[in-house]
């Protein structure tokens, strides 16, 4: 639309021109810039955007093309055959109240995780960058530790932690059962958050080690304390990595899946559909794929919605 | 310490080893303030190690000591022991686990990051229609969690007959949305347009010079791309969970989480599952530390923005 009437015009900022173009009389005044290395740009672009196209947008596509459909059968022993069923699954996915419960559930555990978890971080991230602390290296690397270990590895270590019987805290898990129907969501929520405040404080520390030091120098000369320094200047300034940890938190605590899965054989609290991801892995195992596809379509769509409101909702306070 | 005193010219930016050299300046602190920092971080320093701690004294003990001992220290040291138990059984297939993970994770994560480090750099370095179009959709891709996509992928890869085969969790893996936003935006800042400029004007090919010039520049970020890739594969739990029915072809997480819930059934297995536990988490630990040098410089570069 805005190309340029006149012809031989380069995309803005483009090589000199050494040759003269071969005069080649553009055609329709709707003629586009000529882009340089076309071809090194597809080699460059589309290796990944292959792949990301199959492995991403088709399956996406076909989740939504699988969510319209609902199985037919001609009488109870028929052939069973697959025919558009318009908002057939997504009716049963508003009508599901485990599914619902499932969202409720992970969205509390969201709530009171996440700020616990990223609150941690900022307080490490924050101490280890002030002159308080003595001994960095040694507790960068004892807090990041744990995210070695997978979220499988994590939770069977933590089920063994809290068991009754076997744990080695046995005076404090003999009375309290973190195992049990009340409190066995928060006994994953120790888990995630054991694995991920080390990640998350390298993030924030590594936005910290950006700063440039004269910003806060001249607070230091007026007198300003470490704590005051950290909450006028330097919060302010690593907001967006913040942030960053805030949405990748989120989407994580939506996909909850390998620490509640792991939970089940150690407490019959959890059930099939305790986190939404569950009840997709259960749903798709009875089989009933189209149903299990319109879960997994609703849950891809909140998590996008939740974490994009977020983004834009951090970014107009900023802005403020 | 040394006699630095507070005047030292600040630099520009502060490097990580600079943080380490400005210690002095720590006597302006009150002690209180100090003691007390010191304390929460040894309390979380116990909170962070303890678990771990407990897994290797566990590993080391066999089965009669494991519960008739001090669970958080050693009895009779029988790691080796119990890790030849382990590698034995049912034919070794916990090493077989821990191959297939290396290949997964070892295999996705250095394709992923070469292609996402070359996609990242030409929305950064070339001029073309649609290229912010790609890098919103790509952009949008980092928002849409990979755990969404594995039923869908699922069902796709049963229709071609490729699901319970290694390609169905390897080829998904090398995706990696976050890569090429990283890589874009260390390319934007680190990578000079004279640079490439110039290697043009020494005739070089563009791809050319990417691989030889462009990429040195950006190392730390796909430094970075590579070990947040390769952990998260080698965490990964859904998409091996749905696709893999055939033990040979398991991750270790899938592994050992099947051995887990079986523990009821075959006792012998829980040890097993902790022995395997703690092998499995030692790859982890070497990568990080080998490259930390590298990753610290390329993780502020994705939160700078």
């Amino acid at each position: 639309m805005s190309a340029p009437a006149v012809p031989l015009t380069d995309a803005p900022g483009s090589a000199a021109r050494k040759r003269p173009r071969a005069a080649k009389p553009a055609k329709a005044p709707g003629a586009k810039p000529r882009v340089q290395h076309t071809g090194a740009i597809l080699a460059f672009v589309l290796p990944f955007g292959t792949l990301f196209a199959l492995f991403y947008l088709v399956p996406i596509g076909y989740a939504i093309y699988q969510s319209l459909l609902v199985i037919e059968r001609e009488g109870t022993f028929g052939q069973a055959t697959e025919v558009f069923g318009g908002l057939t699954q997504y009716i049963l996915v508003f009508q599901n109240g485990p599914f619902w419960e499932s969202i409720t559930r992970v969205l509390a555990f969201g709530a009171v995780q996440v700020p616990i978890m990223l609150g941690l971080a900022l307080l490490f991230a924050l101490l280890l960058d002030s002159p308080l602390v003595r001994g960095k290296r040694f507790f960068r690397l004892a807090f990041f530790v744990p995210y070695a270990v997978p979220g499988v590895i994590a939770a069977i270590m933590w089920g063994y932690l809290y068991s009754p019987n076997l744990s080695p805290f046995r005076a404090v898990t003999e009375n309290i059962n973190f195992l049990s129907a009340d409190l066995v969501l928060w006994a994953i929520a120790n888990v995630v958050t054991w694995v991920f405040v080390g990640y998350n404080m390298l993030i924030i520390y590594s936005a910290l080690l950006a700063i440039p030091t004269e910003l806060y120098e001249a607070a230091r000369l007026d007198g300003a304390g470490q704590l005051r320094i950290a909450w006028s200047v330097k919060i302010p300034l690593i907001m967006p990595a913040i942030i960053l940890t805030a949405i990748f938190s989120i989407i994580g605590t939506l996909q909850l899946l390998a620490e509640p899965q792991v939970f089940r054989s150690f407490s019959s609290a959890v059930t099939s559909t305790f986190t939404p991801n569950l009840t997709v892995y259960s749903t798709s195992s009875i089989p009933n794929f189209n149903l299990a596809a319109a879960f997994s379509v609703v849950l891809a769509l909140a998590t996008f919605i939740l974490s994009f409101t977020f983004l834009k909702f951090t970014q107009r306070k900023e802005a403020k | 310490m040394s006699t630095l005193t507070p005047t030292t010219p600040a630099k520009p930016a502060r490097g990580i080893r600079s943080t380490e050299a400005k210690a002095p300046r720590a006597q302006r602190e009150s002690p209180f303030a100090r003691v007390s920092a010191m304390v929460v971080m040894g309390v979380f320093t116990i909170y962070f190690l303890v678990p771990i701690w407990w897994l290797l004294v566990a590993a080391s003990k066999n089965r009669s000591q494991f519960n008739s001992t001090n669970p958080l220290w050693f009895a009779d040291f029988s790691l080796f022991e119990n890790i030849g138990n382990l590698v034995a059984y049912r034919d070794g297939v916990y090493l077989k686990w821990m191959l297939n993970s290396a290949l997964y994770a070892g295999g996705g994560a250095l394709v992923g990051t070469i292609i996402a480090g070359m996609c990242g750099y030409a929305l950064a370095k070339y001029n073309f229609p649609g290229r912010e179009l790609i890098f919103n959709v790509v952009l949008g891709g980092v928002l849409v969690p990979a755990t969404a996509l594995a039923l869908p992928l699922f069902l796709i890869f049963s229709q071609i007959s490729l699901t319970n085969t290694f390609w169905s969790v390897f080829l998904p893996s090398l995706v990696s949305p976050f890569g090429v936003y990283l890589s874009r935006i260390y390319a934007s800042a680190s990578v000079p347009d004279e640079l490439i400029e110039a290697a043009r004007l020494d005739g070089a090919g563009e791809l050319r010079t990417f691989f030889t010039v462009s990429v040195r520049m950006m190392v730390p970020a796909l430094v970075t791309v590579f070990l947040f890739q390769f952990v998260a594969i080698w965490n990964n739990f859904f998409l091996p969970l749905i696709m893999l029915r055939d033990e040979t072809l398991f991750p270790v997480t899938l592994g050992l989480y099947a051995w887990n819930s079986q523990v009821n059934q075959i006792p012998v297995l829980r040890d097993y599952v902790l022995i395997g536990a703690l092998l499995s988490i030692i790859p982890l630990i070497i990568i990080f530390l080998l490259l930390q040098r590298f990753w610290r410089n390329g993780l502020s570069a994705g939160s700078v923005k």
